[in-house]
C-alpha cells in the first residue's frame, strides 16, 4: 500500500514540476509549484518524517510560495519577451539536463539495491516533532535562543534601514474632524451682482 | 543539566541578552524619547558584562549548555576588552551621532547585540555556537555600517559589507560542515582528537578563510578600507576596536582549541596570511589621503602582527596575541575618537590635511593623538612597543625568523604614514576652524593616550603576567 501511494504521489510531483515550467501563465506556474510542495509533503509523511512535512507546508506553501505569487502578480514582467530567447538556450540547457540525469543514474547505480539501511525517524520518542522538541529545548537551548536573537536583530535592522516617519503624510484625525464648528469652515458674504467675491 | 548553573556560568552573555531584550521592549513602547535611557542602559550593561567577564577570568574553565559554551581564562581576557571597548565606543559616540542626525534608540541596541555576538563566538566550544556567534556579531555590524542611510557612502559601505560578509559566512559554514562530516562532531573537544584527513584539511582551510575575513586579514581585507571610509565614524570606532579584538581572539581560540593537534599543518598558512597582511597594510596606507582609509590599512597591518603570535603556536603565541591586541585596540580607540573631534559645521572631516594645525586648535587632542600614533606604530617608550616585542619574541621562539623580519620591515615602512599624520598635526599651519569638541571625546583621547603611555608602559609586566595566566584549558 505505501508503495502504491509513493508511486501516485511521485507521479503527481513530477507532473506538477513539469507544469511549473510549461504553464503559459506565471500565476498558474506558482499554483503548480504549490501543488508540487504539497505532494512532496505527502512523500515525507510516507517515510515517517511528518515534522518535516509540516515544516514544508508551513514554510514553503505558507510563506515562500505566497511570496512568489505576490511578486508574480505585482511585478509587471513581460513573459513573452523573457521566453523569446528560448531557442538559443535549448541545446545548452538540454546538455546540462542530460549531465544531471546521468549523475543521478551513476549515483543510483553505485548505491545498488542492497543498501537500503533502515533508520529510525523519531529516536527515543513517538513522533518526530516530539524527538526534535526534546533536544531543541534542552541540549540545544543555547543555539535555539541564539537563532531567535539573530532573527530579532534582522527585524530591528530592517526597521532601522527602511522605516521612515512621514511628517507630511495626511492622516485622518477623527477628534479634529468631529470637533469642527460651522464658523471654522463656512463664511457668509454678501456678494453684489457683477462684482464677484 | 541545570538551567540556573548554565546561566551562572555564561553570566556576561546571559545578562547582556536579557537586558538587551528588555531595552528593545522599552524602545518599542516609549519610542524615540527613550534614546538617552537606552544608551545609559546599554553602556551600564556592557560595563557590567566586562565585570562579569573579569570574574570568569578568575574562575578557570566554565562550561554551560552541555559544553556548547565554554569560558576559559583566555576568552574571558578577550571578553573583558570586548565589552569595555564596546561600552566606551558607545559612550563617546553621542555628540557626533546627534550632529549626523542619526541618533536613534536602535543604535545602542545594535552595539549591545553585536558585543553579545562577539562574546558568544569567543566562548564557543562547538562549530554551531561559533557560527551563530559570528552571525550575531555580523548582522548588527552590517546595519550599523549603513546606519546613516541617507548618506550614499554609508549605504554603499553597508551593502558591500553585507554581500562580502555573507560570502565569508558561507565559506565558514561550508568549512564547518566539512569538518563536521569528517570528524562526526561539531564540538571542539572531539575535533581536536580527530586525525587529519583530506576533508578535515579542506574544512580547516575554509574556516581559516572565513575567520580571516572577519578579522580583516589579507588577502581577505578588501572590504575594510571601503567599509571604514563609508560607515559613520562612531560606528568605525566600534568596528576597529571591540569586534577586531574579538575576531582575532576567536581566530586564535579556534586554531588553538579545535585544531591544536595539527599545528604544523595550519601554521604555514597563518604565517603567509600574517606576512601578506603586514605588507599590504603598510604599503596600502602609504598612498591614502583619507584618515579613515589610512587607519583601515593600519588595522590590516596590525592584525598581521597579531597573527605572528598565532602562527607561533599556543605555548608562546597565545599570551602574545592577547597583549598585542589589548594594547593595539586602546591605541586605535583613542585615534578614532580623535577623528570624531575633528568636525566642521557638524560634518565630520576625513583627510590628513584637515588635521593641519591641530596642535594649535586643540592641543590636548593633538598631543594625545601623537602619543597614540607612537603606540600604534610601536615606537618606544609607548606601550605598543611592548606589544610588538611580545609577538616578535613569540615568532622567534617558534623559529619564524623570516616572518619576524617581514614584521620589522613592515613596521619601518609604516612609520612613513604615521609620521605624516603627526607632521600634519604638529607642524603644518592651520587653514580652517573646527567645531568645539565634546568633553567626553577629549577625555577619551587623553585617557587612551595616558593609558598607552605611561600607565601601560609601567604596568606592562602585570599585563604580560595576566595574559600569560590566560590559559585555554
Amino acid at each position: 500500500m505505501p508503495l502504491i501511494a509513493f508511486y501516485i504521489l511521485g507521479a503527481i510531483v513530477a507532473l506538477s514540476a513539469v507544469l511549473v515550467v510549461a504553464a503559459r501563465n506565471p500565476v498558474h506556474s506558482v499554483l503548480w509549484l504549490i501543488c508540487a510542495f504539497f505532494t512532496s509533503a505527502g512523500l515525507l509523511v510516507l517515510i515517517g518524517a511528518e515534522f518535516l512535512a509540516m515544516l514544508l507546508v508551513v514554510v514553503y506553501v505558507g510563506a515562500v510560495a505566497v511570496l512568489f505569487l505576490f511578486v508574480v502578480m505585482m511585478l509587471d514582467v513581460d513573459f513573452v519577451e523573457l521566453k523569446q530567447g528560448f531557442q538559443n538556450y535549448v541545446v545548452s540547457g538540454a546538455a546540462i539536463a542530460l549531465i544531471l540525469f546521468a549523475e543521478i543514474g551513476v549515483i543510483a547505480a553505485s548505491i545498488g539495491p542492497g543498501s537500503n539501511a533502515t533508520m529510525d525517524p523519531s529516536p527515543g520518542a513517538d513522533t518526530n516533532a516530539e524527538a526534535i522538541g526534546a533536544v531543541l529545548y534542552t541540549d540545544y537551548l543555547l543555539l535555539f535562543q541564539l537563532a531567535g536573537l539573530i532573527l530579532l536583530i534582522a527585524m530591528i535592522g530592517a526597521i532601522v534601514l527602511t522605516l521612515r516617519g512621514r511628517p507630511r503624510a495626511k492622516r485622518q484625525n477623527i477628534a479634529e474632524q468631529t470637533g469642527r464648528k460651522r464658523k471654522d469652515a463656512v463664511e457668509l458674504r454678501d456678494v453684489r451682482p457683477g462684482e464677484g467675491v | 543539566m541545570n538551567l540556573i548553573t548554565d546561566l551562572q556560568n555564561s553570566a556576561p552573555e546571559a545578562a547582556l541578552a536579557i537586558i538587551g531584550l528588555a531595552a528593545v521592549l522599552i524602545g518599542a513602547i516609549v519610542g524615540e524619547g527613550s534614546r538617552l535611557l537606552i544608551r545609559t542602559i546599554a553602556v551600564a550593561a556592557l560595563a557590567g558584562a566586562a565585570v562579569l567577564a573579569a570574574q570568569q577570568y578568575g574562575s578557570g574553565r566554565l562550561e554551560a549548555f552541555g559544553a556548547l559554551y565554554v569560558a576559559t581564562p583566555f576568552v574571558a581576557f578577550a571578553k573583558i576588552g570586548l565589552y569595555a571597548l564596546a561600552a566606551i565606543s558607545l559612550l563617546v559616540s553621542g555628540k557626533s551621532l546627534k550632529e549626523a542626525a542619526v541618533d536613534r534608540y536602535e543604535y545602542p541596541l545594535l552595539i549591545l547585540f553585536a558585543a553579545l555576538g562577539g562574546g558568544v563566538m569567543l566562548s564557543a566550544n562547538s562549530l554551531m555556537t561559533l557560527y551563530l556567534g559570528v552571525e550575531t556579531l555580523s548582522l548588527p555590524s552590517y546595519v550599523l555600517a549603513a546606519f546613516r542611510r541617507d548618506h550614499v557612502r554609508s549605504a554603499e559601505a553597508g551593502l558591500k559589507y553585507f554581500v562580502l560578509g555573507a560570502l565569508a559566512s558561507g565559506l565558514l559554514l561550508y568549512g564547518c560542515s566539512l569538518v563536521y562530516g569528517f570528524t562526526g562532531s561539531a564540538s571542539y573537544d572531539v575535533i581536536a582528537e580527530a586525525d587529519l584527513s583530506i576533508g578535515l584539511t579542506f574544512g580547516m582551510v575554509l574556516i581559516i578563510i572565513g575567520l580571516a575575513f572577519k578579522a580583516s586579514a589579507a588577502p581577505l581585507h578588501v572590504w575594510t578600507p571601503d567599509v571604514y571610509a563609508g560607515a559613520p565614524t562612531p560606528v568605525v570606532t566600534f568596528f576597529a576596536t571591540a569586534p577586531k579584538l574579538a575576531a582575532v581572539a576567536v581566530f586564535a581560540n579556534v586554531m588553538f582549541s579545535a585544531f591544536n593537534g595539527h599545528e604544523t599543518d595550519w601554521s604555514p598558512i597563518i604565517a603567509i596570511i600574517a606576512a601578506l597582511s603586514m605588507i599590504i597594510g603598510s604599503l596600502g596606507a602609504l598612498t591614502q589621503s583619507s584618515l579613515k582609509r589610512l587607519l583601515a590599512y593600519s588595522s590590516i597591518a596590525n592584525v598581521g602582527f597579531a597573527l605572528i603570535g598565532l602562527a607561533a603556536g599556543v605555548e608562546v603565541g597565545a599570551s602574545a596575541i592577547l597583549v598585542y591586541m589589548a594594547i593595539y585596540v586602546v591605541g586605535t580607540l583613542g585615534l578614532f575618537v580623535g577623528l570624531l573631534t575633528i568636525r566642521k559645521d557638524g560634518e565630520p572631516l576625513d583627510t590628513i590635511d584637515d588635521l593641519n594645525g591641530l596642535a594649535k586648535a586643540k592641543p590636548l587632542v593633538a598631543f594625545g593623538m601623537t602619543v597614540l600614533i607612537f603606540s600604534v606604530a610601536g615606537i618606544p617608550p609607548a606601550a605598543g612597543f611592548w606589544g610588538k616585542l611580545a609577538v616578535f619574541q613569540a615568532g622567534l621562539e617558534a623559529d619564524l625568523l623570516w616572518l619576524v623580519l617581514v614584521g620589522v620591515v613592515a613596521s619601518v615602512i609604516s612609520l612613513g604614514y604615521y609620521l605624516r599624520v603627526v607632521w600634519a598635526m604638529m607642524v603644518k599651519p592651520s587653514d580652517s576652524t573646527l567645531d568645539r569638541s565634546d568633553w567626553v571625546e577629549v577625555a577619551a583621547v587623553v585617557g587612551a593616550s595616558v593609558a598607552v603611555f605611561p600607565v601601560l608602559t609601567i604596568t606592562i609586566q602585570s599585563l604580560l603576567d595576566a595574559a600569560a595566566s590566560a590559559t585555554l584549558g
